[in-house]
This record gives structure tokens, sequence and C-alpha cells, in this order.
């Protein structure tokens, strides 16, 4: 553990930040006295936030980001002129063991680029986690990238130690794909996958019967969407997203906004800012998938192929369906009650539990944190006097609910253009 | 109006339902001994806090709540707000009169408060857990401080002996005064002379450091510069999900 360690850290740091995945959650691994560490479920711990936002749970870092393949829209690819750098399982395995004891992180996120062939790297990251699980008894959260292309016996020995695995589409189709990443096809990815997951229901048929061996993959596979990169639209991505939920093992979709980091491939578009509008409105649509039981084609269809960029996608959907509306909060299903927007999987189990003892009205749901701002238009419960979606027409709750682009300047204020740079 | 005082314990508070009770006189104002009388007032009862009596209203507690219900009681004290002992007492009296279980009644306001602060104390929990920073002294101990806005050590202290079991460490809640030190397998309550200039500053003086400290610390925040991508600044979403008041003690922040 020297200085040199410390700019490899750096510069694999750098390669594997673009990777969105960074949960903690989905599987509990209790530290039985002798080992380090725990995994606690739920909802995972997030240990930190980086300036951009985004959550540090896991030592997310690179094996080594030398890489045979020249995908078009990676920072890796053979092509790039970076500085390149390899740690050792030794320094890997010495970090993560360090940092955790210090209460830096969850556990490990591994990936790597490929360097030599699939089996070499695979193999490489086995041995790293393998060191952590049964050298170090270390009880950790677990996330190993698969490498696309490695053999199946060496993903059902990783599958032993970690606890998620992941094998990224990064792009929604296969025309697209081959066009950026011509070493790559969907074959290339959905075979690990299915490595993945068949690995897991053999495990659990096994589990069944025999209850000391050990588990694979508990907390599933996920996997990631590179959002803008191509011409797909948003009923692509979600569609599937949706058909990955419906197997058995995906627990995750993430959507990685586009950024553009290699200028000088005209495959790519040019991108000024990465469309992070879009991307936290597929998250919205992601969520409504898994936790609000829609279907994908009540979120986009071929008439509404895009998510709308001013409103979040359950808004869109109500005002496309005002004959549901309004709701009566005091009587209709929870189902029902959470398509409502404004109301969340939250509010909705207040609501259902506090009308058993009496009626439920509109203070009682601002209490509750109802944004009753959207609500309103929405719901029925009694005293409440707003006109409903149906008597303002949809179009006119919409152009209520967007938000006013603010205004930069002042028009009570008289300006003169002196011309050029006045500062 | 009717003024109770009690200890700002939760044995003082089910006292306190107790005796309202007994005296058939319940309070307007339910507040702590050190806490300024109001102007006006008609009966002043200082509350004294009676094991048998609040183990008598606790039983009738077991009786009409469930065990999250109840967890939710206690969890929800730890926040030391004032204005939760008016709410919880007056739970506690609707609990006990009324014939079904009303902890699922979110409409009524003392529960969605008691309810609310029992959400904002597991949240705060949940923050140890994130935030919490240990540094390793030369004699193997690992340091960690933390000025948490609730009492929410005993909830989070489960966790850290779970996790590092096998290791010795020493958590302390700067703003509280108190601490936990763990090491092999026993836990110890203590308090420290807080003139110390590590519990000033939270950090430990570099020649009480173990040898290899500085240079993890140092790795640590390259990790935390590398890791963000600078296309995406979002400094407004990382001060939302991390708060200011947690940087003091963050060893990438300092």
């Amino acid at each position: 553990m020297t200085e040199e360690t410390l700019e490899k850290l750096r510069i694999l740091t750098e390669s594997a930040k673009y990777d969105v995945s960074c949960s903690s959650s989905g599987t509990v691994r209790a530290n039985r006295g002798k080992g380090v560490g725990n995994t606690v479920g739920g909802v995972g711990i997030c240990h930190s936030f980086a300036d951009d936002g985004r959550c540090i749970s896991l030592l997310k870092v690179m094996f080594t980001n030398y890489c045979k393949y020249d995908c078009a829209y990676c920072i890796n690819r053979r092509s790039n002129d970076i500085p390149r750098a390899t740690l050792s399982v030794r320094e890997l395995v010495e970090l993560t063991m360090e940092f955790y004891r210090r209460n830096y992180i969850e556990g490990l996120f591994l990936s790597s680029g490929v360097a030599r062939n699939p089996d070499y790297t695979m193999e490489r990251l086995v041995r790293v986690v393998k060191d952590l699980r049964t050298v170090h008894r270390f009880n950790g959260y677990i996330h190993l990238k698969s490498i696309p292309g490695a053999s199946r016996e060496l993903v059902a020995e990783a599958g032993l130690y970690a606890d998620r695995m992941s094998v990224n589409i990064e792009i929604p189709n296969e025309t697209s794909l081959k066009q950026l990443a011509p070493e790559k096809d969907f074959h290339s990815v959905l075979e690990p996958m299915r490595f993945i997951q068949q690995g897991v229901l053999e495990n659990k048929e096994e589990r069944r019967h025999l209850r000391h061996v050990p588990r694979f993959v508990p907390a599933g596979q996920s996997t990631q969407m590179i959002v803008g990169a191509t011409a797909d639209r948003d009923r692509d991505i979600l569609r599937l997203s949706s058909a990955l939920y419906a197997r058995p093992t995906m627990r995750r979709v993430y959507y990685s906004g586009y950024i553009h980091v290699n200028t000088y491939d005209s495959r790519l578009p040019m991108l000024m800012q990465p469309p992070l509008v879009r991307e936290n409105r597929l998250y919205q649509a992601d969520w409504l998938l898994r936790f609000y039981q829609f279907k994908v084609d009540e979120i986009v269809d071929d008439a509404n192929p895009d998510l709308d960029l001013e409103i979040d996608p359950k808004l869109a959907w109500a005002l496309r369906h005002p004959e549901l509306f309004p709701v009566d909060i005091n009587r209709a299903d929870y189902e029902m009650i959470v398509r409502v927007p404004g109301i969340g999987i939250k509010s909705a189990t207040l609501i259902v539990n506090s009308r058993r003892f009496g009626r439920v009205t509109s203070y009682h749901l601002k209490k509750m944190g109802v944004v009753m701002k959207k609500a309103k238009y929405f719901i029925t419960c009694g005293e409440l006097t707003s006109p409903t979606v149906n008597e303002l027409h949809p179009e006119n709750v919409r152009r209520l609910l967007v938000p006013n682009p603010r205004r930069k300047t002042d028009d009570r204020q008289l300006t003169f253009d002196f011309g050029g740079d006045a500062s | 109006m009717t003024v109770y005082q009690f200890d700002r314990t939760l044995d003082g508070l089910l006292t306190a339902v107790f005796d309202a009770y007994a005296r058939r006189s319940f309070p307007d104002i339910l507040q702590g001994t050190d806490a300024p009388l109001p102007l006006f007032y008609d009966d002043l009862h200082a509350v004294v806090t009676d094991d048998a009596k609040a183990g008598r209203v606790w039983r009738a507690l077991q009786k009409k709540l469930s065990a999250e219900a109840l967890t939710c009681v206690t969890v929800s004290y730890l926040s030391e707000l004032p204005e939760l002992d008016m709410h919880l007492f007056r739970y506690v009296c609707k609990a006990v009169d009324s014939p079904v279980s009303i902890e699922r009644n979110f409409a009524d306001e003392d529960v969605l408060f008691v309810v609310n602060t029992f959400r904002k104390v597991r949240y705060e929990r949940l923050r140890m857990l994130q935030f919490l920073r240990f540094q390793k002294a030369a004699d193997g101990t690992y340091f960690g401080m933390m000025e948490p806005q609730y009492n929410v050590l005993p909830l989070a202290i489960g966790h850290f002996r779970d996790r590092f079991s096998d290791q010795a460490f020493l958590l302390y809640d700067r703003r509280r005064h108190y601490g936990y030190y763990y090491d092999h397998g026993e836990l110890t309550r203590v308090s420290f002379d807080e003139r110390l200039p590590h519990f000033r500053s939270g950090k430990l003086d570099e020649s009480m450091l173990d040898k290899d400290e500085m240079l993890f610390q140092e790795l640590w925040r390259t990790y935390f510069k590398a890791i963000c991508i600078r296309e995406r600044l979002n400094p407004r979403k990382q001060r939302k999900d991390m708060p200011v008041r947690y940087w003091k003690y963050l060893t990438e922040k300092q």
C-alpha cells in the first residue's frame, strides 16, 4: 500500500464511475461471531454522497482498465489514450477491508475491462471475491460484474461469493449495439444473464432439499442502459426493462444519461449536457413498473413513444385517462389510490389504514404528506371544493401543474445594451 | 389551566399519565422541571417518577397496542423533542381509553405526530450508520465521533457491535457527552473529559494514529474526488442527502 496505489485507485475509479449501480440492498448476511462485517438488507446504507449527488455505498473500482474491446460509448475503449492501470488482488482486498473497517463503505463493486480474454479477467475477479470471503471472512456486500464471454464454470464460482452480479446491456436495441460496439451483440449480454439466472434457480431448488447449500447470488442481478446515445425512444427502453423485470432474478435496471466522453466519435450524438431530466423520468417510470403495478403500455405506447419531460409519468397517465377520476379517497381500492398523482406508497398506506376509524378529509391528507397541489384535481373526499380534472379539462390541469419557467429578467427594470462584456 | 412538571424521562411521562387518571385532572401543559412556568395557571402538579406506576401504565399499553406500536412509543421518545411530550401523553391516554387499538388511526393528530417522530428518529439512526467515520489509533482502537440530532446511539450501537465484532472501537456522542467502548464482546458506556483536543475537533492527533491511517484517509479522499462525474455536478442534491451538519466529522470533507 503506497503512493503508487493512490494513483492506481484514482485511475481505476475514474474508469469505473460511469457504472450507475451502487445499491447494497436485497440480501441479509449476518455476522456469526468470527467474521468481519454484515449486510443489513432493507434499504441499504449509503455512506457518502459525491459532489454530483450520487451515493457512495460501495467501493466502485475496476480491476483493470485495459480493454481489448472498442465500444464507442465507453471511456475505457482500446483506442482511447488514457492512463491505464491494474490493481493486484492483494491491493484490492486490503483496500476493501481497510475502508470497510473505517465505516467508509458497505462493500465492493468490482468490474473490469477485458484484458487478454474474458476468462483470464473473470478468473482474477473471482480470486478477489474468494479471498475476501474465505480468507478474510468478509460479510459485507459484494457486487461483481460478470464479464461477457466468461465461461459458465467461472460464473458459477463467482456466484457463490458475490451478493449481486450484473451484466450491462448498455444499448437497448441490437442494431445500434452492433453499430457502436462491433465486438458485442445481444447474445453476448443475455448469455451471462442466463447463466446467473439458471444458477440462482438451481440453487433455490437445491436449498429446498438441503439447508446448508451455500446461497448463489442472493441479491439477484441488475443491468444498465445508456440513455441518449442512440435514437431509441423511451418506449423501447421501458419495454425492454419491463421484459427484464419479468425474469425471475432481475432486481434493478439502471438508466445512465449519456455523457459525451469520446467526443471524436462521429457515431455518437453531440450532447452538451447529459439528458438528466429524461433519465429522471425513466426512473420515475421504472418505479411505476416496480411498485405501483403499472403496465408498460400504460406509461408509453405507440401514440406517446416518449415520456413527457415537463410532467411526471404518473401525472401524464392520469391526464390521458380523466375518465377514471376523481377517486373517492374514502372508498376506492388501495391500487387506485396509489395511482392518484401526488399520492405515493407511504401516504396511500396511511389513508387506507386511517379510514377504518373515520372519514379522511383533505386536512388529514395534507398532514399525511399528500401533495395536494397535484392530488386535488383527482380526488374527492367529502368537503374538498376544488374542481376535478373532468370539470377543468386535462389540458388546463396540465397548464396549471407545469412549473413556470422562472423569469430571468425583471420587466420593470430598464436595461441598456452597451455591447461587449460589461463585467 | 393545569400544568404537570416531570423529569422528561419516559417513565416520568407514564407516571404523569397514572397521576392524571388518579387525580382526575388532565394537564394542559406538560413540561420538564427546568422549563419556565407559564404566567398564569390554576393547578401545578409535580410528578414524582415512580417505577411501579409507570409499569402499570406500560402493562395497560401492552394490552392495547401491538409490539411495533410500543417500539414506536419508546423510540420516538429518544427524539427528546419537548413538543412530543404532550402528543405522546395524549397518545397513551387515547390508547388506554379506546376499546380498539388506535395505533393505525393516522388521521388522529397525536398518532400521526408520534409516528412521524418515530420515523425521524429511525432516519437519524440510519444517518449515524451512514456518516460515522472511524480513525484507527496506534493501539488498534477505532475512534468515531458524531453529534446526532436525536439520541440515537442506543439504537445504532447494536449495528456497530455486530458489524465490527472483532475490532475494539469507541463511539462517542459529543452532543450528549457519552459513548460506548466495545472490546471483544464487551460493551461499556463511557464519558470523557471533553477538554482534550481530539474531543473538541473529532480528529485524533497524528502521534496517536496508526502508521497507515493517514494513507487510508488520503486514499479515501482520492476515491471520493475521483468517483464524481464533473458533467453532472449537483451540490444541492449532495447537501440534501448529506446535510452539512454532518460534514464536521467526515473524513472526505476535511
